[in-house]
């Protein structure tokens, strides 16, 4: 570990910064996630960021504790907490006053046309997250089979995802990701 | 309550009846829909506030959420904050918060723990990376419903935007902060020109 420059603050710094960019959420800021932890700093390999999202789905709660294990990683439980307040305070104080603002000027059609603009953005990204983490995850073509299973059994029932994620834990066990 | 007792306040089925919750109230409530919120909180959180709790009616709690969807950042941690001030003001934020984040960053930073211990077992890294794939099934999944409307609205510019990004992000890999800064205000343009046409 390299203690010339604190990696907490490059942290804060890195997770503050994308707290104010994450349009449609923590889900959609996965490639950007995974460009700066990987390709960038070099604080996971390919295969540690597969397994810090699998966990990070594997554990009840918001889906930004991905956040919270990248930071395990960096430095440990501060790392953690350092993740996870810098992820989520900028963007938490910045709801705080725009729901102030708008309760008072509720009639301005800018917030339906922002929105509307934000939609197409946001699938794009958490599209462009699917296609990162399925680079990442599957190595094998029997993978990408049970990704695929998995997309449309989840596309196409009410299952609870929960049923779907350990279903892919036993084939792992058995041997079928390979 | 004795059950002769006259009733105060009759329970009607759409509206919020209950008193505004206290900041215990909203801590404990907001870590009980985080627990169970496995692949998302989202609709635990609309169960508990709306039906369970009864302190939202179902059209105020779509309003909220969406003020936040728009915004940046992990969507529910915005709701928390939102939904915690409109009771209790600043306090009522951080209890929400609090709720929200502090009990599963305690369970996934043993997880990581136990990671970092037993990770290199090679049953458990065959379990995980069986999870990771069914984990991007998952989200592939979240995607192709959330493009559903664009697809029946038969939007050509919308797709077109999302294809754009995807690229960009995806396929490029280029810097987030910069294909943002370039990407909303041509959508905000795009979105305004096409109402006044339509107009």
């Amino acid at each position: 570990m390299n203690f010339n420059h604190s990696p907490i603050w490059t942290l804060i710094s890195t997770f503050g910064l994308m707290s104010l960019f994450a349009v449609g959420g923590a889900n959609a800021a996965i490639p950007e996630m995974h460009r700066i932890a990987v390709d960038v700093q070099h604080w996971l390999t390919d295969k540690q960021f597969a397994d810090v999202y699998a966990i990070s789905q594997l554990s009840p709660g918001p889906n930004v504790l991905i956040v919270t294990l990248i930071g395990y990683a960096v430095a440990g439980v501060a790392g953690a907490l350092a993740a996870t307040l810098a992820m989520c305070v900028p963007t938490a104080v910045l709801a705080y006053w725009v729901s102030r603002l708008l309760t008072r000027s509720s009639h301005s059609r800018w917030p339906a046309i922002i929105q509307a603009a934000l939609v197409p953005l946001s699938i794009g990204l958490m599209g462009a997250s699917g296609l990162v983490l399925a680079l990442t995850s599957d190595r094998t073509w029997t993978a990408g089979l049970v990704t695929a299973a998995v997309a449309v059994l989840a596309f196409a029932t009410r299952l609870n995802p929960l049923w779907l994620l350990l279903a892919g834990g036993l084939l792992g066990f058995a041997g079928f990701i390979g | 309550m004795p059950p002769d007792s006259p009733p105060v306040a009759m329970a009607a089925p759409d509206l919020p009846i209950s008193a505004p919750p206290g900041l215990l109230a909203l801590f404990a409530a907001f870590a009980k829909m985080s627990l169970s919120g496995f692949g998302g909180v989202l609709a635990f959180a609309r169960r508990g506030i709306v039906d369970h709790h009864r302190w939202m009616t179902a059209e105020e709690f779509n309003e909220t959420f969406a003020l936040c969807h728009f915004l940046p950042g992990p969507n529910i941690v915005n709701l928390s904050v939102v939904f915690g001030a409109r009771f209790r003001g600043v306090p009522g934020s951080i209890a929400a918060f609090a709720g929200l984040v502090g009990p599963p960053v305690v369970i996934v930073t043993i997880l990581a723990v136990l990671y970092g211990r037993y990770g290199e077992i090679d049953a458990l890294r065959r379990i995980l990376a069986g999870i990771s794939c069914a984990a991007v099934g998952l989200l592939i999944s979240v995607v192709f419903r959330m493009m559903m409307p664009l697809i029946k609205k038969r939007d050509v510019v919308g797709v077109a935007v999302m294809a754009a990004v995807f690229t960009a992000i995806g396929v490029l890999r280029l810097p987030l902060p910069a294909v943002l800064l370039v990407a909303i205000p041509l959508s905000v343009a795009i979105t305004i020109a096409t109402r006044r046409v339509k107009a």
